[in-house]
């Protein structure tokens, strides 16, 4: 059976950054990603990235990812296994791996640390007739637009003013698709408000405390019908509108993809600020097993510029444990630390560090 | 209310917008950038110190309105495209406008495009006196409008174009 140091699962902006930075002092990396390219949802990424400087901000995700593949092919020892899916994770710490279109090449692999940077799936929203063709989640409009230049639609109705809706939208427009509203249930827009502004100015209404009721449509989309909602999350009647779309797009939030953690046997919470399930984990990003670390929105739901900082020091630390050196270790640790800190140091991010400190496996009690 | 709407009110901006007195002496920057969140190109592209260093990355950008020229190379460093440049000292009657723009296809210059306000509602036609085509594909605008709407003319639309 193949043997390796570290197995990431997931090559996003998590994955990836993990990889780069365990293989930087010398650990034997074997990198497990289901895309057909590496860069997770990086490369769907059109627009500019916020954080700092040093965190490729200004830059724009689609870049990020490119960065970071040809950093990933610098080093020789990182192996890639793409088109693949970790599908369990055993006792013996050996990991089954599926890997082809039809998922019929099985492939065992041992592992002394595992990285689980797997990401998180789309929530789905109940509404009558949600199952017509063209309904979509925003992931797949954005893999049909910006991956394969297919246009998902004509005319799109975007649920959710988070940072997903808001920068779909954006996109959408840029593809010259017709963005009739974007309807958001909480009272407060949730994305950057630079973003909603952006949108807003290109004449997109953006109307909160609004929700999808229904959706109409013999073969497919036809209408949808949208509706304010009081503080009750409850539809108001009389308070309907009609929109001619033929396109729905759901950004209504995401949960953490967290089944191979539950399967392998983590301690895990319910932790709703974090958008679900998340492994209890250190601030080393190391959860309740010894050999499992985790990283990316599978730790909680947040930015890619978090999610870069997890995954530099969950591979930091899963590489020295094995006892790999790094000559600065201590000082290099905290200051990742610090710098993930100082992303979350502003009010949009309240509810994350709620989270976390309901997360975190705090010294002694390890 | 710009939570509810994303459309900042006269109040948010004016605390962004510089005074009539250095507004009369030509180009000045504005950062229509009203929320606290972890972003700091602005301040780091200023090479005249005019957008302040930060102290902590989710600071609003502080301006220097005297030390700023109106160079524009903050515009495109923003990924928020919150950044415009204003030159109230352009021409009698006209201002002169320097916004981002990342849409397709590009107006040509001197062609007459419909000016949108913050809520995207065409205000009127006008101008395109430059457009610059920035490396990192966020082009800069520069528009010629009446004096009356340069503090109301936010985004343009480019005619025959699916916006």
């Amino acid at each position: 059976m193949k043997k390796t140091d570290i197995a990431i699962i997931g090559g996003g902006p998590a994955g990836l950054s993990a990889a780069i930075y365990a293989a930087s002092l010398g650990a034997k990396i074997t990198l497990i990603d289901d895309g057909l390219e590496l860069g997770g949802q990086l490369i769907k990424q059109t627009h500019k990235f916020f954080g700092s400087e040093k965190q490729f901000a200004g830059i724009r995700g689609i870049d990020i990812a490119k960065k970071m593949i040809q950093d990933i092919k610098k080093y020789d020892n990182i192996e890639v296994i793409a088109n693949a899916t970790a599908t369990g994770y055993y006792e013996d710490e050996v990991i089954t791996i599926v890997q082809g279109v039809n998922g019929d090449i099985l492939k065992k692999l041992k592992a002394d640390r595992i990285i689980v940077a797997t990401g998180a799936t789309e929530n789905m929203l109940p509404f009558i007739n949600n199952d017509l063709p063209g309904v979509y989640g925003a992931g797949a409009v954005q893999t049909l637009m910006n991956l394969y230049g297919v246009v998902p639609g004509n005319n799109i109705l975007m649920v959710g003013a988070g940072n997903i809706g808001l920068i779909v939208s954006y996109q959408l427009l840029q593809a010259g698709i017709q963005v009739a509203a974007i309807v958001e249930a909480l009272p407060k827009i949730g994305g950057y408000l630079v973003h909603a502004s952006k949108i807003r100015r290109l004449g997109v209404p953006i109307y909160t405390s609004h929700s999808l009721k229904e959706v109409y449509g013999t073969d497919c989309v036809e209408k949808a019908v949208i509706s304010e909602i009081n503080n009750n999350f409850e539809f108001i009647p009389g308070t309907e509108k009609e929109l001619q779309v033929d396109t729905i797009c759901l950004a209504i939030g995401l949960s953490p993809f967290s089944d191979l953690l539950w399967q392998a046997g983590c301690q895990m919470k319910y932790i709703p600020e974090l958008g679900g399930y998340v492994a209890l984990r250190d601030d080393n990003m190391k959860s309740s097993l010894k050999n499992i670390y985790i990283a990316g929105d599978v730790a909680g739901i947040e930015e890619a510029s978090s999610a870069m900082l997890e995954g530099q020091i969950a591979g930091l630390n899963a590489a020295t444990s094995l006892g790999y050196k790094c000559d600065n270790f201590i000082k290099l640790n905290k200051s990742l630390k610090a710098e993930l800190k100082e992303l979350r140091a502003n009010p949009l991010s309240e509810k994350v560090k709620i989270g976390i400190e309901k997360a975190l496996i705090k010294e002694g009690r390890d | 209310m710009l939570e509810k709407t994303g459309i900042p009110t006269d109040d948010d901006l004016e605390k962004v917008i510089p005074d009539k007195e250095r507004l009369a002496k030509g180009p000045v920057v504005i950062i229509e950038c009203f929320q606290k969140i972890p972003c700091d190109p602005c301040a780091i592209y200023c090479k005249l110190g005019a957008i302040k260093p930060f102290k902590d990355i989710n600071d609003l950008p502080q301006i220097d309105f005297d030390k700023c020229t109106g160079c524009g190379i903050c515009i495109s460093s923003c990924p928020g495209l919150a950044i415009f440049v204003i030159d109230e000292n352009y021409s009698d009657e006209k201002s002169l406008i320097q916004l981002p723009h990342e849409m397709l296809p590009l107006p040509q210059k001197g062609e007459d495009v419909y000016a949108l306000d913050r809520d995207g509602s065409i205000i009127g036609k006008a101008k395109v006196v430059k457009v610059l085509k920035v490396k990192d594909k966020t082009n800069i605008i520069s528009l010629e409008v009446p004096k009356s709407t340069a503090m109301k003319v936010r985004s343009i639309k480019v005619e025959g174009r699916n916006q």
